[in-house]
């Protein structure tokens, strides 16, 4: 009584709690009824980190390659077995080159290798022996492995069993080249760690937005909007409930990745709470504007899908290297927020925590996030009047 | 008869009409193409190395030399310490470190073979592999006397269909395969469902319509988007990316026909199971993602596990893709292409007698 300008701002900072709480209560009630809900929160997560887990791989190991001997000579058939004996080939052997190329036409085989008639002959004479390697380039990335390993085997076998093999090597330059982080190259390593950042995306932007946009549809906006509520505690209260679900849905993805797919963790679960915060701002600022300015669900939909989930999945350096990108592409790729979360993510799991990376990545989050929801605020707002 | 023409011609308006709908018909192509066409690309280049060279002479002089003029690399950075180089990599500064050993010149000058030593970012172990190709054609070329580097016999490689490994020859083929897909299921999918919320589907059942002919006017609008967005790029990729068509155009619409028919059966069969356009929208997410995932598209699917290969033979895109593949760059024959076709036709009346099912049931 004695003071009470300052009682009086303590039962309005009161209310406005309890206003919070309930509008949070509420709209996880109204969440969690939506069967919807579930299938974002829960189904696509799983599929998403299953999908990454099992169906992505960039490891070319047991490629299928048909091998075209026409020379049944030791050396051909010692070269034959060191094929064989490779992780990277899955060799199915023929003695013509027609069903190889033909099989190559069918995509059943991803190149062949032809051990040529002579080759016997050329070897036992102390010579030199030629093999050609033949790729089906309408997969160039397939097709790069192909020769690249398919030499390294033949290499490897005339520096141990080729004729030139008891002479002193010539002198050259070795390179040796160590994989740090994924010694084992599994590109699983990588892309679940980076699978993450799609979910959160999901749910931070696509459900955000198919959800308010609902309420936009249905005019509950407006009867929303003309409660004693205020803006921020409007749109704290709309965003909280999937703030919360995004990081439980976060927590569950990492524990898959480590405990079931042994995805190395060596970085701190604090870093990883604070990268995938400042995430879940922009996400969360994306989802809410799209739902303000279409004020429709189907809309908002599409354009949540193009404007978060496609480029967190093609534009973030997830599987695709930007710098191989066209410049103008590149450009965009910096307004992806993705962008800066995936290499984190990938380093708070492979290589421990570099906050030099974290920091400023965590910074353009934070930015980006102000700038979205200064956004939608001014759209809401402006819907208003 | 009349009266199907009477509702094709309704869907196709209800279609072009609709805002909305109009938005599914043009944003996701020219996204796509936009996108998919440059950014899906699994090519390394201009890789940024930095170099930590604690020889400091002629030869390893030269070496830098050679990388700043091979075309793979950008950013070229001296380090000074091992420090240094874990930085860089850590920071995802540099996506490798070569280390130019002490002895390097030294052993050079003594007709010796020297070593280097290469470290590579395994956060990103595919174009970390590639990367280190460039950099052992950079060292393998330099150093030894070119008769003696002969000396060794040789491979001879050839890459057939597409010699200069084009990465669009591959991707814009594929892309046939996914913008069709996305507005056959977008467009069938939505179509039921949005009738389904505006109240209007019931006018529909208490018209004289039958079951079939209320399904074939839904699929009409989506089949012949397909058909326009398949011709628009099969020409595009001819005539912008210069993709070469070695195949028969008689085949391809023919694949095209029997795949379109095969994704609007998955189309209808959301359409009827959801009740909301919210959850067709979901049903249409959930299929399309794996779809694209397990296509061969992302990655190869010989590099699954092999339950998971089985799995994929339910995939229509598998088979569409190795057709498009085929007649874009192989010249494939005809029972080759029937062989893949067949599939197709069997999942498309699978999952259009399944959708028909869903709905008289709903109906009911």
């Amino acid at each position: 009584m004695n003071d009470p300008q300052r009682h009086g701002g303590r039962s309005a900072r009161g209310r406005s709690f309890q206003r919070l709480r309930a509008m949070s209560i509420k709209e996880l009630a109204q969440i969690s009824r939506d069967p919807s809900t579930y299938l974002i929160t829960l189904v696509m997560p799983l599929l998403l980190l299953f999908l990454f887990g099992f169906g992505i791989s960039l490891d070319a190991s047991g490629t299928k390659v048909a091998l075209v001997q026409q020379d049944d000579s030791a050396a051909a058939q010692q070269l034959v077995q060191s094929y064989r004996n490779s992780r990277y080939f899955a060799i199915t052997t023929v003695h013509d080159r027609r069903p190889a190329r033909e099989m190559m036409v069918r995509s059943e085989v991803r190149g062949f290798i032809v051990i040529p008639a002579d080759f016997g002959r050329v070897v036992a004479q102390g010579k030199a022996p030629q093999i050609q390697i033949v790729t089906d380039g309408s997969e160039p990335n397939t097709a790069q492995f192909v020769a690249a390993h398919a030499s390294g085997v033949f290499n490897t076998w005339l520096a141990n069993e080729g004729p030139a093999s008891k002479r002193s090597p010539p002198p050259g330059i070795e390179t040796s080249a160590r994989f740090w982080y994924n010694p084992g190259l599994q590109s699983r390593n990588f892309l679940v760690p980076a699978s993450i950042a799609v979910v959160m995306t999901i749910i931070g932007t696509l459900l955000t937005a198919l959800v308010v946009a609902r309420e936009w549809e249905r005019g509950t906006m407006e009867a929303l909007l003309a409660t004693p509520l205020r803006m921020p505690e409007f749109i704290a209260s709309k965003i909280l409930p999937y703030y919360f679900l995004a990081m439980a849905s976060m927590t569950v993805c990492t524990l898959i990745a480590v405990f079931f797919f042994g995805v190395p963790f060596r970085g701190s679960i604090l870093a990883l709470f604070l990268l995938a915060s400042a995430f879940m701002f922009p996400a969360l600022g994306l989802g809410l504007f799209i739902s303000a300015v279409t004020k429709n669900q189907f809309v908002s939909s599409q354009i949540a899908l193009f404007a978060g989930f496609l480029p967190t999945f093609l534009l973030s350096g997830f599987m695709y290297e930007i710098s191989s990108m066209p410049v103008p592409l590149q450009a965009i790729t910096y307004i992806v927020p993705a962008r800066y979360l995936i290499p984190s993510l990938q380093t708070i799991f492979l290589t421990g925590d570099v906050w030099p990376l974290f920091l400023p990545n965590m910074a353009a989050l934070l930015v980006f996030g102000a700038v979205f929801f200064f956004l939608a605020f001014r759209v809401t707002r402006r819907s208003l009047d | 008869m009349s009266r199907l023409r009477a509702s094709i011609v309704k869907e196709i308006w209800a279609v072009l009409r609709d805002r909305k709908a109009r938005i599914v018909l043009v944003l996701p192509p020219l996204v796509q193409l936009m996108v998919f066409s440059f950014a899906t690309t699994l090519e390394v280049k201009k890789v940024d190395i930095a170099v930590y060279d604690r020889s400091g002479g002629a030869h390893a002089v030269e070496l830098v030399q050679r990388l700043h003029g091979s075309s793979y690399f950008r950013h070229i950075r001296p380090v000074q310490s091992p420090a240094e180089v874990r930085a860089a990599i850590d920071r995802r500064e540099v996506l490798a470190a070569l280390v130019i050993e002490q002895d390097f010149d030294r052993r050079l000058n003594a007709g010796q073979s020297a070593s280097v030593g290469l470290i590579l970012d395994g956060r990103r172990s595919n174009a970390a592999q590639i990367a280190a190709g460039y950099v052992r054609q950079v060292t393998g070329g330099m150093g030894v006397p070119s008769t003696m580097a002969n000396a060794g016999g040789g491979v001879a490689i050839t890459h057939w269909f597409n010699p200069a490994l084009e990465y669009t020859w591959f991707t814009l083929p594929s892309l046939i395969a996914i913008i069709t897909a996305v507005a056959g299921l977008a467009i069938t999918s939505q179509s039921v469902s949005r009738q389904r919320e505006d109240g209007t589907f019931d006018q529909l059942l208490v018209s004289p319509l039958r079951t079939h002919e209320i399904l074939i006017a839904k699929m009409t609008p989506a089949f012949l988007m397909g058909l326009f967005n398949g011709t628009l790029f099969w020409v595009i990729a001819q005539v912008v990316f210069g993709v070469p068509f070695f195949g028969s155009i008689i085949l391809f619409y023919l694949a095209l026909v029997a795949f379109l028919l095969a994704m609007i059966g998955f189309g209808l069969f959301i359409s009827a199971v959801s009740m909301t356009q919210q959850q067709s929208f979901m049903g249409t997410f959930l299929v399309m993602t794996p779809m694209l995932l397990l296509s061969g598209y992302a990655s190869p699917i010989e590099n699954m596990p092999e339950w998971l290969q089985y799995v994929t033979l339910l995939n229509p895109q598998r088979y569409f893709l190795i057709i498009l593949h085929g007649v874009f760059l192989k010249a494939m024959p005809v029972s080759e292409i029937l062989m893949q076709v067949w599939p197709l036709v069997v999942i498309a009346i699978a999952m259009l007698s399944a959708a028909a099912w869903m709905f008289r049931s709903r109906m009911e």
